[in-house]
């Protein structure tokens, strides 16, 4: 087994896992301001308690394409070209959802704000969906050649682990989030949000821990049953905190769920990193996709210098922003009248002037 | 349909979209860096303001820029999947870099920013900025080591047909990449010149045009204060007139800057890439003279057309050498020397498609290449001109009552955008046929390339391709006309739609101004900043 390009197996998967478990939450966040907030205030609150990281927690996703471009290009190459139209959408809802976040509380309009909140919604779910979709694909397989690339037309990808694997994420960024909410609010919302935790986590966390179970099967091995066995655990764990009104602990176990149900997931498949359902032979590998040793050791160096910077700033971030929040605390949104523009009504009206 | 040209033509469409972003992230992030060290350092209210409404527009382009640069990174993968295995093992590595290193930092940091006003204490809610801004600075630097590698290929070498890192010094120290970076900095900064400029001329304009600002006798101007619209007061006057000639003087050096890279640029790619620049002049014989118009067909591709009706003898070889006397090769002498070195036809390999086997054309569209590179400058320097032109004008403290003149320096604000466009095109187009170009020069290493023909996805569809491309296009467009309308709604709006509570009343906007800015604020203002 050779060495770096197992190591970078490890850190693509830490690389996903951080993602989901980031970003996990405000995609959930931002999929709950259509059916949990119920009015302007609670919308801006959910907002508010992902503003200052969201994009922070994006960057996880583009270091985990980047870095499977760097040290796996046939590993990208292939996946990225098959999923062609799914990314597409993935693409769509995250553009979509950047830029609600931003614009969203910049026009003082009802029908401003429903279009962006529809648009932070959709978005999110679209792209946990799509990323979803595309993570349990990797692990099931798609249909390539010899080259590595899709036979069988832009849909050859969809099957029910696409289906299966959607949900998944879709399903723990809900919970996830449901927890966060939990944890990071304050007042009726808090009370909410760990309702919505006792309800739901069952079935939330369902989909993702059949994939899990799936792909134990499957590939038969069996620490992936272990790993199992400690993530239900977690669940079971993140569920009773939350009914004992511990929020902080049950999102920990939440997490601690998310890594242990990932870790099951790829090490379930290592070493293969792409499965081809046509051929067992064409199958990508840590070892056939790979790039060169030179590349990986100069990679190495990068991430041993910069994982832990990222990791230490952002929990800086976290903790600069520790503290629960409340309806009570938003500022009231200001509207403005243009300085300038006002047409002839306004020059001469009230002017005193003096000389500099 | 052919999958090679739609993507290519997304390929340009994305990339230049994402391109009129970036320059303005970088240019504007620095100057409100800039202006906020020199509020904390003065104290000067009209450099709160200032920070505060350049802030404002900075962060409704800023996510712009974020939201399109997902794109970038993914549609290698996508549609260029041949390319992305072709390259992976160089060229991914200042991608993942970028990343780790440099958006990392950005994003989180600017988080900071955003909602630690009050929060942080003020010189380390600064250093979030400077280090936000410096994060975008080092992620420009690692995606032009990634775009320079394919206009000049070194650090590596061919290991079964692929390029395999074996530099990595050679790789991040490329001399394409640094004087790109040189070159890209300097042009991001003429933008946002140009951007201060513009706007501050249009708010000079209207307070003139309002009464608030009169001229008086002695031709200097009397600043006066409206009681009636918000923010209106005199230090109104003294954020915009500052604003103004900052952005000048910017915009002006920056104009200095990005000619010597540009220079420095050229000169390497006549030694790189000949037929790029042999493409830029429109010369199809040998010779000395740089063409400062040619007629004809510049597009017609075979150069037999062509006719330069006024030339300057000489400055292509100072350009290229600077001496006078150096020839220069033409583009029907390069293209002999090019089929000789890498064939004159496409390979047989059915991966191509129905393009395996055809007839390689190694002169790029000389329209995009003649008309691009003039554009480039022309704009560059016509921004630059005007900069100084408004220094001159505005050397009494507001600007003349001219609506004419008001108009050109809203319009004015595209120039520099243009020039950064067109800069881009011209760069990606003269390198066709390749994707990643050969480099005849002793830098360079001479057999690694790869023909565009070759690096799109071979199993990606034609339909697949313009449905993407219709979708982004679309949404693209969308969201630019959003963008333009939420920047035009905040440049009406003036200092007060950044600054909400100078709206109470003229002059008594001190907030958290005036007095020099203090410590953070009581612990349970959890939120400085809201959504």
């Amino acid at each position: 087994m050779d060495f770096l390009p197992t190591l970078w197996f490890i850190l693509i998967a830490v690389l996903w896992t951080g993602y989901l478990f980031l970003e996990g939450f405000d995609l959930g966040v931002g999929m709950l301001i259509k059916v949990f907030a119920r009015d302007e205030k609670e919308r801006r609150l959910l907002l508010n308690t992902v503003g200052p990281v969201w994009d922070g927690n994006e960057v996880w996703l583009l270091t985990a394409g980047g870095a499977t471009f760097a040290a796996f290009p046939f590993w990208y190459a292939s996946l990225f070209s098959a999923l062609y139209i799914p990314l597409v959408f993935v693409l769509l809802g995250l553009i979509f959802r950047a830029v609600a976040f931003e614009y969203r509380g910049k026009v003082h309009s009802d029908t401003w704000r429903t279009v962006w909140d529809w648009a932070i919604a959709l978005g999110s779910f679209v792209a946990a969906f799509g990323i979803g979709a595309m993570l349990a694909l990797t692990t099931t397989g798609l249909p390539l050649n010899e080259n590595g690339d899709r036979v069988g037309g832009p849909f050859a990808w969809f099957t029910w682990y696409a289906v299966l694997g959607g949900l998944a994420v879709v399903g723990f960024c809900l919970v996830h989030a449901s927890a966060f909410l939990a944890l990071k609010t304050d007042g009726e919302v808090r009370i909410r949000a760990r309702r919505l935790v006792a309800r739901w986590l069952p079935l939330g966390l369902l989909p993702l821990a059949a994939w899990v179970i799936a792909l134990a099967v499957l590939n038969g091995k069996w620490f992936s049953w272990l790993l199992i066995a400690v993530a239900v655990a977690a669940a079971v764990a993140a569920w009773v905190a939350n009914s004992k009104d511990r929020e902080g602990f049950s999102f920990l176990a939440m997490g601690l769920f998310l890594v242990v149900g990932s870790a099951a997931i790829f090490s379930a498949v290592f070493p293969v990193v792409l499965p081809s359902t046509l051929n067992a032979a064409w199958n990508l590998t840590v070892e056939n996709a790979s790039s060169s040793a030179y590349t990986l050791r100069l990679m190495s160096i990068v991430a041993a210098v910069g994982v832990p910077l990222v990791l230490a700033y952002q929990a800086w971030t976290y903790w600069i922003f520790r503290k629960r929040i409340s309806v009570d605390h938003l500022p009231e949104p200001h509207d403005f009248a243009p300085a300038v523009g006002l047409s002839a009504a306004a020059p001469s009206a009230g002017v005193t002037g003096g000389a500099v | 349909m052919d999958p090679l040209d739609i993507a290519r033509w997304q390929f340009g469409i994305v990339t230049v979209y994402h391109f009129l972003m970036v320059p303005l992230t970088i240019g504007l992030g620095t100057l409100v860096a800039i202006l906020q060290t020199t509020w904390l350092r003065t104290g000067k209210e009209e450099y709160l303001r200032m920070t505060k409404f350049w802030g404002k527009l900075f962060l409704i382009n800023f996510i712009m820029g974020v939201a399109t640069g997902i794109v970038q990174e993914f549609q290698f993968g996508m549609a260029w999947s041949e390319y992305s295995r072709f390259v992976g093992d160089v060229f991914g590595a200042p991608l993942a870099m970028e990343a780790l290193l440099a958006f990392f930092v950005e994003s989180t940091f600017l988080g900071l920013w955003i909602f630690g006003w009050k929060k942080l204490p003020p010189r380390i809610h600064l250093a979030c900025l400077w280090i936000a801004v410096a994060g975008s600075i080092v992620s420009a630097y690692f995606i032009l080591v990634a775009n320079s590698w394919m206009q000049h290929p070194v650090g590596v070498e061919m290991l079964e047909g692929r390029p395999v890192m074996v530099d990595a010094w050679a790789v991040f120290t490329n001399n394409t990449a640094l004087v790109a970076f040189f070159h890209t900095i300097t042009g991001a900064l003429a933008v946002a010149g140009g951007f201060l400029l513009g706007i501050s001329w249009y708010q000079l304009w209207r307070r003139r045009k309002d009464g608030i600002d009169t001229v008086g006798a002695n031709g200097r101007v009397v600043v006066g204060s409206s009681d009636s619209i918000p923010g209106r007061d005199k230090r109104d006057h003294a954020m915009w007139i500052k604003s103004l000639r900052i952005g000048a003087v910017v915009a002006m050096i920056a104009f200095a800057g990005s000619a010597i890279s540009g220079d420095l640029s050229g000169k390497l790619m006549f030694e790189q890439q000949p037929m790029k620049m042999a493409a830029a002049e429109a010369a199809c014989h040998d010779g000395t003279s740089f063409s400062i118009l040619s007629i004809g067909d510049v597009g017609s591709r075979d150069c037999s057309d062509v006719v330069a009706v006024m030339e300057v003898p000489g400055l292509l070889s100072f350009l290229a050498h600077n001496d006078f006397t150096t020839e220069i090769k033409g583009v029907n002498t390069l293209v002999p020397e090019y089929q000789a070195k890498y064939g004159t036809h496409l390979p047989d390999d059915p991966m191509l498609g129905e393009r395996a086997g055809t007839e390689i054309n190694y002169v790029p569209i000389m329209a995009v290449t003649y008309w691009g590179f003039r554009m480039m400058i022309g704009f560059g320097g016509l921004a630059a001109m005007a900069a100084g032109v408004a220094l001159f004008l505005t050397r009494k403290g507001t600007v003349p009552a001219s609506k004419g003149l008001m108009r050109l320096a809203l319009v004015g604000i595209m120039a520099p955008f243009g020039a950064n466009a067109a800069g881009w095109i011209f760069t990606e187009m003269g390198r066709q046929p390749f994707v990643v170009a050969p480099n005849p020069a002793m830098s360079g290493i001479d057999q690694v390339f790869m023909f565009t023909a070759a690096a799109v996805s071979p199993g990606v569809s034609g339909g697949e391709v313009i449905f993407s491309l219709v979708a982004l296009t679309t949404v693209y467009a969308v969201l630019l006309v959003v963008e333009v309308v939420l920047l035009t709604k905040y440049i009406r709006g003036g200092v007060v739609s950044a600054m909400p509570e100078l709206g109470h009343g003229p002059d008594k906007g001190d907030g958290d101004g005036g007095t020099h800015p203090g410590g953070p604020e009581a612990d349970d203002d959890v939120l400085a900043f809201a959504y």
